[in-house]
């Protein structure tokens, strides 16, 4: 694997099973009272947001520090950043501090490429823009392998506005990776043109949704009215909500989060045992403690840290 | 039209076109040995140049160089008529960090062009007479070769009301263009092309319906799908097109489209040059050579308006170029400040410098493969005045000397030795290329000689 972890194109279908299966034994460590382990002490890991955020900033967090790294928030608001620094600048600025890994979230596709161009530490894309969110990606396939069993083989639906979400582009492109047959369905006018190239189906109604083993919903943005992209959320609703009805014993429902109760996702099937909304949310952290694992450990750890790979399975601090 | 570039004042009455440079003395050079080709002429041998006191005098076997000659060894160089640009952005004024008249024409010079035609989309923009005028002192200070400049269509370049194109046309507007801008309303580019009848200059036209590109940052396709960008279709420019060309013909205007993208665009542009509409285009090196896979780097320097399209847009563009439904090359050289395209690809701005390369990525990307043939390419690299009553240059005894020599072996890494242009958002930085230009001598007088390229000793 690289040293950074900028879309899930960087990824083999190896590096991906060897990130979920460390995610596994972290999910042990998650299950002892001391959720610690001394692998990253004495080092830096720093979080960058020009985004708000809340759960991917605090399960990154979560994760560097239960790996015992040192860690910095730098959001957006009332940092350099709001006073007109540039990306550049604040990227040189904080890498002076010598960060072992910087984890970063912006508005645009593409940053956290420019960031890996202009910092030595290891670089973590936490969403770029529409372009891609691959940490999101690897809990969803740590998540549903989890519940499934397997990968292989499995009809994933990801259904909704596909064209303003990097969650989707990254979904596509792991899920297809580990063998899943995957469509995308949403409005016509929330499809991107030429979308099949990353290996999907596209579908503009849910009258096939029974063919899925799983249904991933997606974030239905209120600000995407304007756009008019569709014309209301009522009829938005009425053609792609994930309801009772729609959603058949057996299919399992995923979804990134914030929902949209009521847009995206009736009440009835967010609470139902078939959604796995929170253990996706609970992944966050032992999938993110892997990848700072792999990208900061894996390779040439420090050798005062005994690292998990050589006892095959984490130490608790 | 008077045999441009560079007449000064000639013909009284209707004001002819006038191109700007720093008065120099005419130049007297011996070119020794080199190709000639010159496709207009048909001329492609390999003889003696003169030029004397700025003219092509002579041209022939074994010649004598004429007294107080410059004497230029150039056997195993080409000598074409020198380039015209229509599309440069001198950023001035305004920007002039980003360029300025010297470094803009400069670069330009160092490309093979000896002439080349500025945009108004300054800050403050050309929309009106004493701004043109201004500029054209500037040139007379500052213009290593013949610059022009285009006015305004709309005030402000707003697509709202149209500018005293009239006068600025009297001053000396070259043409009139909102680049950067379409002009929205089609009651407003009718009324334009009205207006036409008295100003007497051709429209040149950005075309893009922006409710169509909308907030796009790169063609629309797999690419941008896989890039979660925005995209910006082709129907965004080509039905800005078929309404222009619509309504060029019913008001019996001449419009000249900038930057040709998209493949449909050239298809209309066919129908409406066999419909006897009069409408010229241009298109650009980069759209020529690349192509929206160039993108998947999020290099800020493949980001530009239009943006780089897919591989049949491509070669329906050298198509075009071969058939001539594409006049002419244009490089839209459009300059930007290093620390505005280090900002991620959404928000860096739109454009790519591209005098200093157009010939050489052009040679190296289509003339080396044998796509299009080098009598073609220095044909429409030679055209760009003609749609604005520009004579081409040439290399017929009488004519202003405009000629530019060039190594088509010598290989290059564009920026290696940085650029003459104020800025380095160049679309091949860092590409290896074949044929370079040596030397270009514009109306008249050495514009350029490359450092490294010794002049003979005065014969």
């Amino acid at each position: 694997m690289r040293r950074h972890l900028l879309s899930v194109d960087d990824l083999s279908r190896d590096d991906i099973e060897r990130i979920l299966g460390r995610a596994e034994s972290f999910a042990e460590v998650s299950e002892r009272e001391i959720k610690k382990v001394p692998t990253l002490r004495g080092r830096t890991v720093i979080n960058l947001f020009y985004e708000a955020s809340t759960r991917t900033s605090s399960s990154f967090e979560l994760a560097a520090k239960r790996l015992s790294a040192d860690l910095v928030n730098v959001k957006s608001s009332g940092s350099a950043v709001d006073k007109g620094e540039s990306l550049k600048d604040t990227v040189q600025t904080l890498s002076a501090y010598d960060p072992a890994a910087i984890v970063i979230r912006a508005p645009q596709a593409g940053a956290a490429a420019l960031v890996a161009r202009w910092t030595r530490a290891s670089v973590i894309n936490a969403g770029d823009g529409k372009h891609e969110h691959p940490t999101q990606a690897l809990l969803d396939l740590y998540t549903l392998k989890r519940r499934a069993g397997s990968l292989e083989g499995l009809k994933l639906w990801i259904v909704g506005d596909v064209l303003h979400s990097r969650v989707a582009r990254s979904n596509i492109l792991a899920f297809t990776r580990m063998g899943c047959e995957v469509t995308v369905c949403g409005p016509p006018t929330l499809i991107p043109r030429e979308i099949e190239a990353l290996g999907c189906r596209v579908r503009y109604t849910l009258d096939e949704l029974g063919d899925a083993d799983a249904v991933y919903a997606l974030r239905m943005q209120r600000e995407r009215m304007t756009g008019s992209f569709v014309p209301s959320l009522r009829e938005y609703a009425a053609q792609y909500q994930i309801d009772g009805r729609r959603l058949g014993p057996g299919q399992l429902l995923m979804h990134p989060g914030p929902v949209n109760r009521g847009v995206e996702l009736a009440a009835e099937v967010i609470d139902s045992p078939q959604a796995l909304i929170t253990e996706q949310v609970e992944s966050g952290v032992v999938v993110r403690m892997a990848v700072l694992y792999e990208l900061l450990a894996g390779g040439g750890a420090p050798s005062a840290v005994r690292v998990p790979a050589e006892t095959g399975e984490p130490q608790p601090a | 039209m008077t045999p441009t570039p560079a007449p000064q004042n000639g013909a009284g009455g209707r004001p002819e076109v006038e191109l700007d440079r720093v008065p120099t003395p005419p130049a007297t050079v011996f070119v020794q040995g080199a190709r000639l080709l010159d496709p207009r002429a048909n001329l492609d041998r390999e003889a003696d140049l003169v030029v004397r006191r700025g003219r092509i005098a002579e041209i022939g076997d074994r010649l004598e160089p004429p007294e107080g000659a410059e004497l230029v060894e150039a056997q195993g160089l080409h000598a074409f008529p020198a380039f015209v640009d229509p599309h440069v952005h001198l950023r001035t004024p305004g920007r002039e960090d980003e360029e300025d008249i010297d470094s803009g024409t400069r670069a330009a010079a160092a490309g093979g062009f000896c002439a080349i035609l500025a945009q108004p989309n300054t800050e403050p923009p050309v929309d009106s007479a004493p701004v043109l005028r201004s500029l054209r002192e500037r040139a007379r200070a500052e213009a290593r070769i013949p610059t022009g400049f285009l006015g305004a269509i709309t005030v402000g370049r707003r697509g709202e009301q149209l500018t005293e194109m009239a006068e600025m046309a009297a001053v000396g507007a070259v043409g009139f263009t909102d680049d950067g801008s379409h002009v929205p309303s089609a009651g407003v580019m009718r009324q334009a092309l009205q207006y036409q009848r008295l100003a007497g200059r051709p429209l040149a036209l950005h075309e893009e319906d922006t409710s169509l590109s909308y907030a796009g940052v790169m063609h629309e396709g797999a690419v941008s799908a896989l890039l979660g960008l925005t995209g910006i279709p082709s129907v965004s420019e080509s039905t800005m097109v078929a309404r222009d060309c619509a309504l060029a013909a019913y008001e019996e205007g001449s419009i000249h489209v900038q930057h040709v993208s998209a493949r449909e665009t050239v298809e209309i542009i066919e129908g409406a040059k066999a419909a006897g509409t009069r409408v010229t285009c241009e298109a650009t090196p980069h759209h020529l050579l690349l192509t929206d896979e160039a993108v998947r780097s999020l290099d800020t320097n493949t980001k530009m308006n239009p943006p780089l399209r897919a591989e049949p847009d491509r070669q329906a563009l050298i198509d075009g170029l071969r058939s001539g439904a594409i006049d002419c090359v244009a490089t839209d050289h459009a300059p930007h400040a290093r620390e505005e395209k280090e900002e991620p690809f959404e928000l860096a701005p739109m454009g790519v410098t591209g005098l200093e390369t157009a010939f050489a990525a052009l040679h190296t990307g289509l003339v080396l493969p044998g796509v299009i043939d080098l009598a073609l390419l220095v044909l429409r690299m030679t055209a760009g005045g003609e749609p604005f009553g520009i004579v081409a240059p040439s290399l017929t005894p009488g004519s202003p000397a405009n000629l530019c020599l060039a190594d088509l072996d010598a290989e290059w890494d564009v920026g290696e030795a940085g650029y003459e242009s104020r800025s380095d958002n160049c679309a091949f930085g860092g590409r290896r290329l074949t044929g370079r230009v040596r030397m270009t001598i514009a109306d008249g007088a050495v514009a350029y000689r490359e450092r490294s390229f010794a002049l003979g000793a005065v014969a």
